[in-house]
């Protein structure tokens, strides 16, 4: 694609007293992306790529990245509150949530809270509900490298963002984020029990993106995502993984674009 | 100086080559290759080790407990502790110890040690551990909040112990609306409390400032100097003197009759260590959130095999620096006055054997240890002035400042 590069800017917020990172680009229509479990390198193609035709803003979860860790941050609803507070700071409406694996639990808290607050609702390979033939896949018992490789399909596109041999620095964020993730969702692991029977009340119209070959969380979340949110459809995409927006950009944002768009 | 004997209980009875062939040993290793005939043969052998140190004239037994891994058969330090309150009469029970964050009820752990210090006669040492990595994981507690829940459940087990119920507690982890419990420790203030150790400074740092004697694991001697150098500027900043009785180490000490003996069986103390079956898989014994902040760097590395475990040397390299030490009474004897001469400490543990060491040449170095080695420490420590808790009478810790005593007995 030849698209112009968006110019990206970044601040931090002050939220129930911790630091805020947040990444800002384009113009339009809000959305809000957020992000995996492993954290998110600083660009993507997929955040340019919803830039060109929309206002964009990437936060970093409190307690990754370069967001500060709130030491009494608990649970991923407390997650979902923190997030609403800053699309209530950034004087947003209409806006529409876009989450990633991780993200996609945040996003679904968020919609089971506030049931008509969003304008469109993307869950891409969301953990947060409970699978009842399979499992979501156990960060704790591989290294940081694997967990990341396990999330590809193919593994080009993991050298692609991450290179061959990941710094010790990415490893050491890795860890960070990873330390975080076990501080708010180790038990149960990577899911809400309570979550599947709030999402009734979601009247936000909704998609499920999954990608075929996703081995950290099964597809079989994917289809209970669909059937418990009463406006969603699941569309599953060929030849990617858990990292979809990783491995399928343009066709990711290409998706993303045209539901946020529907009228 | 209080000498002590222990043993990691290994359960050695199973297929080797299929331990190898797995690699990392403890988390994971299938349990079909525990076999329970063994497994009853080998607790009632290591109970006999036992009632055999206190005849030889060991003055305490450390037990000590490990989830989910051959190299320690004991599932609960307190089972082991309740029956040698009972089977024994004049050791000390030294339990280093309970994994403190792996309890969801602390007040049902101050009861249990409650019933054994009683059982025992007041002979009880609690001592509280983290767990290791693989326990967190072993026992699905969060690894990220180990530290705090360390503190927090010694906290309610100490308050268990010491103020008078019914009380109310709220913690962050732990929160008991009614705290009453009906069995009280026998000694007062309160049993002991060491704290071993190998490797996070933060634990030292926690000894020193409560004032509790810190338990080295078989670390270098260099490495235990600076260990006390940090305990006693820690006690130091918060007005108190460190010294001898606030210190302990636990020494890998194999003894037998001949010297190729004691060495061939002293190479079964890497058994745990990884040079046989592998004990420490890099990502399961470091789960994040568990470590000091401080390692995290090398830690990671090692998690993706970019270095080797910060914790482990090489056989040789252990035997040089006498963080094992094996031989005849004769050639041990020197090495342990290095040992005392060096880091000063006033509690010795000695680890005898591991592995696949049988239980004859096992009982022969608990003889040897009682009958030669433990009276030739004891006038080296006479001689060092290196005078045990107990022997100098020093507070159970800088809260309660006076030493412990069953009830009834003395002046506290």
């Amino acid at each position: 694609m030849n698209l112009p590069s968006p110019s990206w800017t970044s601040e931090t917020v002050s939220i129930a007293g911790a630091g805020l990172h947040v990444a800002r680009a384009g113009t339009g229509a809000p959305v809000l992306v957020l992000h995996h479990d492993v954290g998110s390198p600083e660009r993507l193609p997929f955040y340019d790529a919803l830039a060109c035709e929309f206002t964009v803003l990437v936060p970093s979860h409190p307690g990754y990245d370069k967001s500060e860790r709130p030491a009494w941050l608990r649970n991923v609803r407390d997650v979902a509150a923190v997030h609403q507070w800053l699309l209530a700071a950034s004087d947003l409406a209409d806006v529409s949530l876009v989450g990633l694996g991780f993200g996609g639990w945040i996003a679904a808290e968020m919609a089971s809270l506030a049931p008509r607050a969003f304008r469109r609702l993307v869950l891409v390979g969301a953990m947060g509900i409970k699978p009842e033939r399979g499992e979501i896949a156990d960060q704790a018992l591989v290294s940081y490298i694997d967990y990341v490789k396990l999330g590809f399909a193919d593994l080009g596109a993991y050298e692609r963002v991450y290179g061959a041999e990941p710094p010790t620095e990415t490893l050491e964020q890795w860890d960070l984020n990873r330390e975080m993730t076990f501080r708010i969702a180790w038990k149960p692991y990577m899911y809400n029990p309570t979550l599947p029977h709030l999402l009734g009340g979601v009247a936000t119209p909704s998609l499920i993106v999954w990608g075929r070959d996703d081995r950290v969380v099964p597809l079989e979340c994917g289809e209970r995502f669909a059937k418990a949110l009463p406006n969603a459809r699941l569309h599953v995409i060929e030849r990617a993984g858990h990292f979809v927006e990783m491995e399928r950009p343009d066709e990711l944002a290409r998706l993303v674009a045209d539901f946020v768009k529907t009228a | 100086m209080h000498l002590m004997y222990f043993t990691e209980q290994p359960m050695s009875a199973y297929d080797a080559q299929a331990g190898r062939d797995f690699g990392a040993t403890a988390l994971m290793f299938s349990n079909t290759h525990f076999d329970p005939v063994a497994g009853s043969r080998l607790y009632n052998e290591y109970l006999e080790h036992y009632r055999l140190v206190e005849e030889v004239g060991f003055d305490g037994i450390m037990l000590n407990e490990h989830h989910n891994a051959p190299f320690c058969m004991q599932a609960k330090c307190n089972v082991f502790a309740s029956i040698l309150a009972a089977m024994t009469k004049r050791v000390k029970i030294v339990l280093l110890g309970n994994p403190l964050p792996l309890a969801d009820n602390p007040v049902r752990l101050a009861e249990e040690l409650a019933m054994i210090d009683m059982i025992s006669g007041g002979r009880l040492v609690s001592g509280f551990v983290r767990g290791g990595g693989q326990e967190q994981l072993a026992a699905g507690v969060n690894p990220a909040f180990n530290r705090e829940r360390f503190e927090e459940a010694h906290d309610l087990v100490v308050k268990a112990w010491t103020q008078v119920g019914p009380f109310r507690f709220e913690g962050t982890h732990y929160q008991h609306r009614v705290v009453n419990p009906w069995a009280v420790p026998l000694q007062k203030p309160h049993p002991r409390v060491w704290i071993p150790g190998v490797l996070s400074k933060e634990t030292i740092v926690w000894a020193a400032r409560t004032g509790y004697p810190y338990i080295a694991l078989s670390t270098a001697i260099d490495a235990t100097k600076k260990i006390w150098e940090l305990y006693d500027q820690v006690a130091g900043e918060h007005g108190h003197q460190g010294g001898p009785e606030f210190r302990g180490y636990l020494q890998r000490c194999h003894v037998a009759e001949t010297e190729d003996k004691a060495l061939a069986n002293a190479r079964q103390f890497m058994w745990m260590q990884g040079e046989f079956t592998g004990l420490a898989h890099p990502v399961w014994s470091t789960p994040s959130g568990y470590f000091s902040p401080s390692y995290r760097k090398a830690f990671v590395e090692f998690a993706v095999g970019r270095r080797s475990n910060p914790r482990g040397s090489a056989f040789d390299e252990q035997i040089q620096n006498q963080q094992i030490i094996a031989g005849t009474p004769k050639t041990v004897i020197p090495k342990l006055r290095r040992l005392l001469e060096e880091t000063r400490p006033s509690i010795v543990g000695f680890w005898g054997s591991d592995g696949f060491v049988s239980d004859r040449d096992a009982r022969t170095c608990i003889r040897l240890l009682g009958e030669e080695v433990l009276p030739a420490v004891r006038e080296i420590a006479k001689e060092l002035g290196l005078w045990s808790p107990f022997e100098a009478n020093s507070p159970v810790s800088w809260a309660f400042p006076q030493p412990a005593l069953p009830a009834g007995v003395g002046a506290s």
